[in-house]
């Protein structure tokens, strides 16, 4: 099993191998009395700058829970939590949403692009909640969606799209406002499995930098390769975390 | 982000015309009720409006609206011109009286004695003849839309039949200077065609002097049912001349004991009967209400069936850090939209309406009041429709972008 990294980020210019992303004994539940859910036990996670890291595990393990939490999309219960030195829970729920628009960039399952949006609009959002007027957004989001081989598709509505094509733009989305984290739920499942690897290829080429961590929850282990490390989750705990390798043993 | 929530409002193109329909739907029976309303209302008192120039209506203390006349006594007109401060003052009939029209039925007329001497409070606007032609022996003036319909003469064949028309009605002549009618059996001679303001009953009028009007009267001990007065001395400033009047109207009161009202008080007074005792107002409130209930609701359901079918959208927007206040103003800017262009087409179909309905017999006063309060109602409707769907998406957890 490989241990991450425990450097911890040291300047506004992080380096490969420092902290991105630390967390331990995060508890997190749902409902209330005899509806109680944990969805997380104490989860002890570190993801470093420059890391691919894939959650994977069972449905109901705790993974999309995990990456929620650790986007600031859901409030952690107990543990401690800093992504890019930043505590959520002593943030106010605004300053939280707008430090999540500036700071993560984020690839849904659905996709979830704007259908009234053309793509290259679509792209432009994250840059548009940035304050950023939607002439010189649009301009970079089409920069954007060139580099991940869509400099064609800039006036076509999602629904001109094909699956693959929608991911690429949702990629080109999470990209455009160069955030330091990227986080990806099953980024895959609605793909086929040349299209997914293309997706993922895309991901690990374009997204991945040095100043930049990845956190991926798939099902699909035929992209396990892509990591760096795979962590397996069970019943709301991380049970085994590794390089890919080690984990498909 | 503006550019955004507006996209999101007109791509979706179905139901943002949903929405619009319903919004102008609202707008056009709320605009268009209360105006009909205002209109009615409006031909309440419209004798009043014509007859204009009098300062101060006096009359019995029972007078409840304008055709409720309680006759008085002439000698109650000297008493008025007694008071200091009266320019002059000149008596007025106005009663129903019926005419005999040529095929022998009956029709009940409104009819108005003005001043022998002055013929002041003549009709508004003449198209046949002039005022002074009442001076004839036996002249009235007829208007123009009675002359046209309920006294308008049959046309009779050689054996004196009524001849009918191709949809098998009586074909008429509208009445016209020079022929005759009989009011209360007495002989009157149309000298003049006017036109006025359609009345709430909309019965023909007719004008003629009132000594002539007390003559086709029944014969009764009171006859006059107003003295029309103006005020001697009055200000050039329209505040102060208000204010002149007033203390010449409290003074006719103290002095006769008659009421003494301003035309516009007058004319609320009878507004407000109309108001009061007949089910008008709640007719057409219970048609505004209506119009506003069901513009919610067409504009509220659709509304929100459009923030639910974009709920995974307006999700992805707060996870990737759209706050809620930022959302919040999405959603005002797409109701406001759709209350503006809503309100444009609804008000303007209203408009469109009152330009069609201008000649006819519908009545219909389209005021700037009325524009207010539909532009009031489509506020709420909006603030109604859009509140739903502010609530859904400010309670949205953003974590349903991952389900």
């Amino acid at each position: 099993m490989t241990t991450a990294m425990s450097k911890p980020a040291s300047s506004t210019h992080p380096q490969r191998g420092e902290l991105a992303v630390h967390a331990k004994g995060v508890t997190k539940h749902y409902g209330k009395g005899d509806n109680k859910v944990l969805a997380l036990r104490g989860v002890d996670l570190e993801i470093a700058y420059g890391e691919l890291m894939m959650l994977v595990g069972p449905s109901g393990c705790g993974k999309t829970t995990l990456i929620s939490v650790i986007a600031g999309i859901l409030d952690r219960d107990e543990g401690e939590l800093s992504v890019f030195g930043n505590d959520y829970a002593k943030q106010g729920q605004r300053i939280k949403t707008l430090w999540r628009g500036a700071n993560i960039g984020f690839v849904f399952q659905q996709f979830n692009l704007l259908p009234t949006l053309t793509a290259a609009e679509n792209a432009a959002v994250p840059l548009m909640i940035l304050g950023e007027s939607r002439a010189s957004a649009v301009k970079k989001a089409k920069d954007m969606m060139s580099r991940v081989g869509l400099e064609s598709k800039f006036n076509s509505l999602p629904s001109q799209l094909s699956g693959g094509q929608q991911q690429r733009v949702a990629i080109a989305r999470a990209l455009v406002h160069q955030p330091k984290l990227i986080v990806c739920d099953e980024p895959t499942s609605a793909l086929d499995a040349t299209t997914g690897h293309a997706v993922l290829r895309l991901l690990k080429g374009v997204a991945l930098q040095e100043d930049r961590a990845l956190v991926i929850v798939t099902h699909d282990s035929r992209i396990f390769g892509f990591a760096d490390r795979v962590a397996t989750m069970d019943d709301g705990k991380i049970v085994t975390i590794g390089k890919p390798s080690e984990v498909m043993q | 982000m503006n550019f955004v929530a507006i996209k999101m409002l007109v791509g979706d193109r179905a139901k943002y015309l949903g929405i619009i329909l319903g919004i102008a739907f609202a707008a056009m029976l709320i605009t268009q009720q209360a105006s009909i309303f205002v209109g009615l209302m409006t031909r309440t008192f419209g004798f009043i409006t014509d007859t204009g120039y009098p300062d101060l209506w006096v009359m019995d203390r029972k007078v409840q609206f304008i055709d409720d006349t309680k006759p008085m006594q002439d000698t109650r007109l000297y008493r008025v011109r007694g008071v200091e401060g009266v320019q002059w003052a000149v008596p007025l009939y106005k009663g129903i009286i019926r005419a005999r029209l040529p095929d022998g039925t009956f029709q009940n007329c409104n009819v108005i004695g003005i001043d022998d001497a002055s013929l002041t409070g003549g009709p508004p606007n003449m198209v046949t003849g002039t005022l002074s032609d009442l001076r004839q022996a036996d002249g009235v003036i007829v208007d123009q839309v009675g002359a046209r319909g309920r006294l308008a003469r049959p046309v009779l064949d050689a054996e004196g039949k009524p001849v009918l028309d191709e949809k098998g009605k009586p074909k008429t002549n509208p009445l016209k200077v020079g022929d005759v009618l009989e009011l209360n059996d007495k002989r009157a001679i149309v000298v003049g065609i006017c036109r006025v303001q359609r009345t709430f009953q909309s019965q023909p009028v007719i004008y003629t002097t009132y000594s002539r009007a007390t003559s086709f009267a029944p014969r009764e001990r009171r006859l006059m049912s107003f003295v029309c007065v103006e005020a001697k001395d009055k200000p050039a400033d329209p505040a102060l001349a208000a204010e002149h009047i007033k203390a010449l109207a409290a003074r006719i009161e103290r002095e006769t004991g008659l009421l003494a009202l301003t035309p516009s008080e007058f004319s609320w007074k009878t507004v407000v009967y109309f108001m009061k005792f007949t089910g008008i107002p709640i007719n057409f409130g219970i048609a505004v209400v209506l119009g506003f209930l069901v513009g919610t609701a067409i504009a509220g359901q659709t509304f929100y069936q459009f923030t639910s079918d974009n709920i995974r959208q307006f999700g992805a927007l707060k996870a990737m850090g759209v706050t809620n206040r930022r959302m919040l103003g999405m959603i005002l800017l797409q109701s406001v939209i759709v209350g503006l262009v809503g309100y444009g087409l609804g008000v303007g179909a209203a408009s469109g309406f009152a330009i069609l309905a201008k000649n006819s017999e519908l009545a219909f006063r389209l005021l700037p009041e009325t524009l207010g309060i539909t532009a009031a109602a489509i506020t709420i409707i909006c603030v109604l429709a859009s509140l739903l769907s502010i609530i859904k998406v400010v309670r949205l957890e953003p974590a349903i972008v991952f389900k």
